[in-house]
């Protein structure tokens, strides 16, 4: 398949910018910043990427989204890194959507995905639970409880966890921490006796959540997937959430690499605009390579998801950790080239930068991932 | 897409059927390297038998129009079959400049006549090419060139110095970029001529460089005549044939840091350096460093992927090679770097047998001149920042 997009893909594209550049600009962020807004996000706005066929993106035609894959899904998570756009889509139509189609049963599938699809259902996914991403090693524990189980522990960096409808958390019902056997993943009501839910502001005024379970009740259908046998399909959701993670950062990079050569060129010092000299010129040209040889990669991720997800594994960590170093040297470059005023909460830069570093962190940062290639290599 | 399938399978069989076992092994030595040309002499039987059925079936070229010699391919099949070929380790059967560099240039530039001259005997491996660009005074500011080309009659006479001239002391033909009118401004005053090297007044030296005997060379040129219907592409015009050229030379100059080594960097360390308990690397530090090499060393090669892609939807930036080049390069350096931290002080053996004449430090220094050769990693980043990101004043 060729490296580039379709036309159809192309047109996916440009009526996602023309939706989130129109309706959600930095500006919308920022907003919902200053507003210190409960939802930390638009659900008009939503309800509008609904009805355009964003949210079901993922989801498959006969349960009511449009059946599209993980390359469209990236297409969509670029242009909202873009903007910045705090959105339900990461956490509901790319995660949960993924985690119920490949992974639900068919009464799971028929409660949920056509809610996913129409808006009307958020999900979170629960995963992280020390400072690090760190899936295999997951404490939280499901001990059996008559028909059921009873879920305790905690979970740190839910994304969407303080407005979800509907959690998937991953436990550990057999086994110890490290080991891949004995993870089960489980749909869970936030309402549920013994469930806390604690909204995390973070650095990047986007949604995240501490969740603490204190016995938790759950019954046997709530068991997404097979019981021990849950860290297969949970390393093909967590990877699809990789590669569309590592889109929004291509994004992300672009627009500030965009914003920054518009400002080196516009910006004028001891007579000339700064884009004339060469000690940043060389280093706007050597980010624009790195950008450009990570847009490749992250395609190459995506094609390899929609391909075969299990076998995608190394070029999704390839491109989750080219993503995470591109980002991080976007920013940077972004704000010090920007000088004082990239410094200044009232530039859009620093919002860039806040972003990244939540990005690098989510589903596994670079280090993450260079080391899980090597794993992988053998060495 | 089902007659790609087909030729897909076709192709396989063909090159199952075709190729010889011992063509299908990494190469160790440049002298695995086949280059054609008056002079040249196959280093094994396997070796002649890949190059001549390939050379039959017009795969020395398989993009280049069959009347040319080539197999006349369109990009899906050509790829098809590079990728066939990469899948069992098979060798080019025929290296050379006439194919990567000249050969783009004249299809672009050259008289029907000039096609029909060069080409067939490029994809034969009859001609070998070398390239007349750099000279002393004219190295990353390539266009202040000095070599003289005086009209007399029909014929030029050609007078001036080159340098680093690859394998000149081997090659039978050179394309050279000569001053053809030394009152124009520098860009436009300068001709691409074609000559043969056994002509009058020529003369080669090789270099010794860091890394040993080199294939670089001085040439010399006394008065060397050569007509005037040698020229590619307008007189005085031969900067834009140049450059042309040159974004070809990039392209497969990119190409090197993806050029796999055979075994995994990881491994080749592990080799020496040995693992611990858990069979990672003895050597924490040089473990990350090879991890964050392998990721950028696949991202690379999507790029490189990407970038054919581009070309053949019509979507690619003709500066988009000094990208290629720039990062395929420094990451080419990072390579040897690893590899020489990785062998230790095994990789410090300059002359003995068991380092094959110090193989892995004579590699090693040569990448250096990676980032020099064909343009410097300075000159590519300005060409990216002025023609791609459109910067004032670069």
């Amino acid at each position: 398949m060729a490296l580039v997009l379709t036309e159809e893909q192309s047109m996916l594209r440009d009526s996602a910018r023309g939706l989130i550049s129109d309706k959600a600009p930095v500006a919308h962020l920022r907003g919902l910043r200053d507003a210190k807004d409960a939802d930390g996000f638009s659900r008009e706005l939503w309800k509008t990427f609904a009805e355009m066929g964003f949210a079901g993106l993922l989801v498959p035609e006969q349960f009511g989204g449009s059946g599209l894959g993980c390359v469209e899904a990236g297409i969509v998570m670029e242009e909202i890194g873009r903007t910045l756009m705090p959105s339900p889509f990461f956490a509901t139509s790319v995660l949960a959507a993924s985690a119920l189609s490949r992974g639900g049963s068919e009464a799971q599938k028929k409660q949920h995905l056509p809610k996913i699809a129409d808006g009307s259902l958020l999900v979170a996914l629960a995963i992280d639970e020390g400072a690090k991403h760190r899936p295999l090693q997951t404490k939280l524990v499901a001990t059996r409880s008559g028909n059921g189980f009873k879920l305790s522990g905690e979970k740190a960096f839910v994304v969407d966890g303080h407005t979800a409808d509907l959690l998937i958390v991953a436990a550990r019902s057999a086994g110890s921490a490290g080991e891949k056997d004995g993870i089960t993943l489980f749909l869970v009501d936030p309402k549920a006796k013994g469930l806390a839910v604690e909204r995390t502001a973070m650095v990047d005024s986007h949604n995240a959540a501490r969740i603490v379970f204190d016995n938790v009740e759950v019954n046997a259908d709530s068991v997404l997937g097979e019981v021990d046998q849950g860290f297969g399909l949970l390393e093909g959701v967590l990877n699809i959430g990789r590669g569309t993670v590592a889109s929004e950062m291509v994004g992300l990079s672009e627009e500030v690499f965009g914003r920054t050569v518009t400002y080196l060129k516009e910006r004028k010092q001891f007579g000339k605009a700064i884009g004339e000299f060469q000690a940043l010129q060389h280093r706007a040209a050597q980010l624009y390579i790195d950008i450009e040889i990570t847009r490749a990669a992250v395609l190459k991720a995506l094609q390899a998801l929609d391909a075969d997800v299990g076998k995608a594994g190394t070029a999704v960590a390839v491109a989750k950790a080219r993503a995470g170093t591109t980002a991080t040297l976007a920013v940077q470059e972004g704000v010090q080239m920007h000088g004082g005023m990239g410094m200044t909460d009232q530039f859009d830069i620093g919002f860039f930068m806040k972003r990244a570093r939540v990005c690098q962190e989510l589903l596994g940062d670079s280090n993450y991932h260079a080391d899980q290639l090597a794993r992988g290599k053998g060495y | 897409m089902a007659d790609l399938e087909t030729f897909r399978s076709e192709t396989r069989a063909w090159l199952e059927q075709n190729c010889p076992p011992e063509m299908r092994k990494p190469m160790s030595s440049d002298g695995d390297t086949f280059w054609g040309g008056r002079n040249t002499k196959f280093s094994s039987e396997a070796q002649r038998v890949w190059f001549e059925r390939m050379r039959d079936k017009g795969w020395t070229v398989p993009h280049w129009p069959k009347e040319y010699g080539g197999g006349g391919l369109d990009g899906e099949e050509a790829k098809i079959v590079r990728q066939e070929m990469a899948a069992i380790g098979a060798r080019q059967p025929l290296t050379s400049f006439g194919i990567s560099m000249l050969g783009p240039a004249l299809l672009k530039y050259g008289t029907e006549e000039q096609k029909k001259e060069h080409l067939p005997k490029i994809t034969a491996g009859l001609i070998r090419w070398c390239q007349g660009y750099s000279e002393p005074n004219a190295g990353s500011d390539l266009a202040s060139l000095q070599t003289r080309a005086v009209g007399d009659g029909d014929d030029y006479i050609i007078n001036g110095q080159k340098i680093w001239t690859s394998y000149a002391n081997y090659a039978d033909w050179i394309f050279c970029l000569v001053r053809t009118d030394p009152a124009a401004k520098k860009h436009d005053g300068i001709s691409f001529i074609l000559f043969d090297m056994t002509s009058k007044g020529v003369t080669t030296k090789p270099i010794l460089l860091i890394s040993g005997y080199s294939p670089f060379c001085e040439t010399f040129f006394d008065n060397v005549r050569v007509p005037k219907s040698h020229v590619v592409g307008t007189v005085n015009r031969g900067w834009d044939v140049a450059k042309y050229l040159l974004q070809h030379e990039r392209a497969m100059i990119s190409g090197m840091g993806e050029r796999g080594v055979g075994r995994p960097l990881g491994q080749i360390a592990a080799d020496s350096i040995g693992a611990d308990a858990q069979g990672k690397l003895d050597d924490a530090q040089l473990r990350s460093q090879i991890a964050s090499f392998e990721v950028d060393e696949a991202a690379l090669a999507a790029a490189a992927e990407r970038a054919v892609d581009l070309a053949k939807a019509g979507q690619s930036h003709p500066a988009f090679s000094s990208a290629m080049k720039y990062y395929g390069t420094e990451l080419n350096k990072r390579r040897y770097e690893i590899l020489m931290s990785a062998g230790g002080i095994d990789a410090l053996e300059w002359e003995s047998e068991r380092s094959k004449s110090g193989a892995r430090p004579r590699a090693w220094l040569r990448t250096k001149a990676n980032s020099i050769e064909g343009g410097t990693s300075e000159v590519m980043l300005g060409i990216v920042a002025k023609r791609i990101l459109d910067l004032p004043g670069a």
